[in-house]
């Protein structure tokens, strides 16, 4: 039987050395199974043929069988794959490069002059981070997954609760419980499957802000305490990428992207320290306005598109208030502080 | 003088930002501050004259999201 085997071994080596195609070579040892069959079934028993074939046709029988199994269930997984919808098929595995499907899913940002093809590719090349899965990091998520950005990395430690519903609207209430991060993975992948989502389940430090930052090519932070909002801001300046910060409270938001690399000043230049605790309220203290982060964070969006796709004025060195009570934004241009103890040793380029 | 705080006329006696912000109730408080649409950092702000008509915007930062 070894002999058989190791004759079909060499007619797949020499196939493989004179470059034939895959089939002519299983055509081969389809042959050469066919013949020690036909030897085992015309020659009488005892025959030296027979039994330097093995001895008799029953192991040979078998073992065309199992082959034969493997053969079937490959050819059915087959078929059940071709089966699955497009929608539903898992997205592409190369990293920057439109699935099947893909260019028509982004065609209205195609048509658009200042993001056209050139940019789509590079919303599909592109990574962002966004710190916080809570009021702001809903919107931002889906319209970055929906825009078709390629990969997008979640990072939050909290847990679904029923009083984020009123405005987290990337989380359902089936998906009250659990871990904020998994939700929102859930929530981009149903938008768009294409998108490559990374759950971080933890509260950043600076070590895991330093490493984690270094990894995208922009940051959205859109979480709810200070001391994640200075840690950030620092992470970024330090590894040279772009930040689009946004906070908010009752009924008014504030936005701007900080870029100390490229010049323009930091979180830190702002907002140099804390205001006391209790003097800044969170969300559950003070209340916000369901939509409120709505609004702010899918204008975190639109900055991140502009930021990854070159398109328009960006914040940078801007600070926008939206006032929802009154419905009035306000801009302010924003200076570096050359004292700033996160970004001022930085030279501002020429 | 007569000017506008975050949206609303106020009025104040100054003369320098740091006089308006006591004068308003946020003396201490750690707000960021612009005058006419220009981020006026903290050291800047007793050196900044105000004049009638001015709009100051006083943002406190917040933490939500």
């Amino acid at each position: 039987m070894a002999l058989i085997l190791i004759m079909a071994a060499a007619l797949w080596g020499l196939g493989h050395l004179m470059d034939a195609p895959r089939q002519a070579r299983w055509t081969m040892i389809g042959l050469l199974y066919v013949a020690v069959l036909a030897v085992h079934v015309a020659l009488p028993q005892g025959h030296p043929l027979r039994a330097a074939t093995g001895g008799s046709a029953g192991e040979w029988l078998v073992l065309g069988g199992l082959l034969g199994l493997v053969l079937a269930y490959r050819k059915g997984l087959a078929r059940v794959r071709a089966r699955v919808r497009p929608e539903n098929r898992p997205a592409e595995a190369q990293p920057g490069t439109f699935a099947t499907g893909e260019i028509d899913r982004y065609a209205r940002h195609i048509v658009l002059r200042e993001i056209g093809g050139v940019g789509q590719k590079r919303l599909k090349e592109a990574s962002v981070l966004v710190v916080g899965a809570g009021g702001l990091g809903s919107p931002a998520m889906l319209y970055l997954a929906a825009a078709g950005v390629g990969t997008i990395g979640v990072v939050d430690d909290d847990d679904v609760e029923g009083t984020n519903l009123q405005r987290q609207v990337i989380h359902t209430d089936a998906r009250i419980g659990k871990p904020k991060v998994f939700s929102a993975v859930d929530g981009m992948r149903a938008v768009n499957p294409h998108v490559t989502a990374r759950p971080y389940r933890r509260r950043l430090d600076a070590e895991a802000a330093a490493d984690l930052v270094g990894a995208y090519d922009l940051v959205l932070d859109g979480c709810d305490n200070f001391e994640t909002r200075y840690l950030v801001n620092r992470a970024c300046a330090e590894a040279g990428v772009p930040l689009i910060g946004a906070a908010l409270s009752q009924w008014e938001g504030q936005l701007s992207t900080y870029a100390p690399a490229a010049g323009t000043p930091c979180y830190e230049c702002i907002f140099p320290s804390a205001p006391a605790a209790g003097l800044a309220p969170s969300c559950a203290e003070a209340g916000v306005l369901g939509p409120l982060p709505g609004v702010v964070g899918s204008m975190m969006a639109v900055e991140a598109i502009k930021e990854l796709t070159g398109a328009g004025e960006g914040l940078r060195g801007r600070l926008l208030i939206y006032d929802a009570l009154y419905g009035e934004t306000r801009t302010i241009a924003l200076k570096r502080r050359p004292d700033c103890p996160v970004c001022g040793d930085r030279p501002a380029p020429a | 003088m007569k000017i506008t705080v975050n949206g609303e006329q106020r009025e104040v006696a100054g003369p320098t930002l740091t006089d308006a912000l006591d004068e308003l109730g946020y003396g201490g408080a750690r707000v960021a501050t612009a005058l006419n649409e220009g981020f006026v950092p903290v050291p800047a702000r007793g050196e900044t004259a105000l004049s009638d008509g001015d709009r100051l915007e006083i943002l406190a930062p917040r933490q939500g999201g």
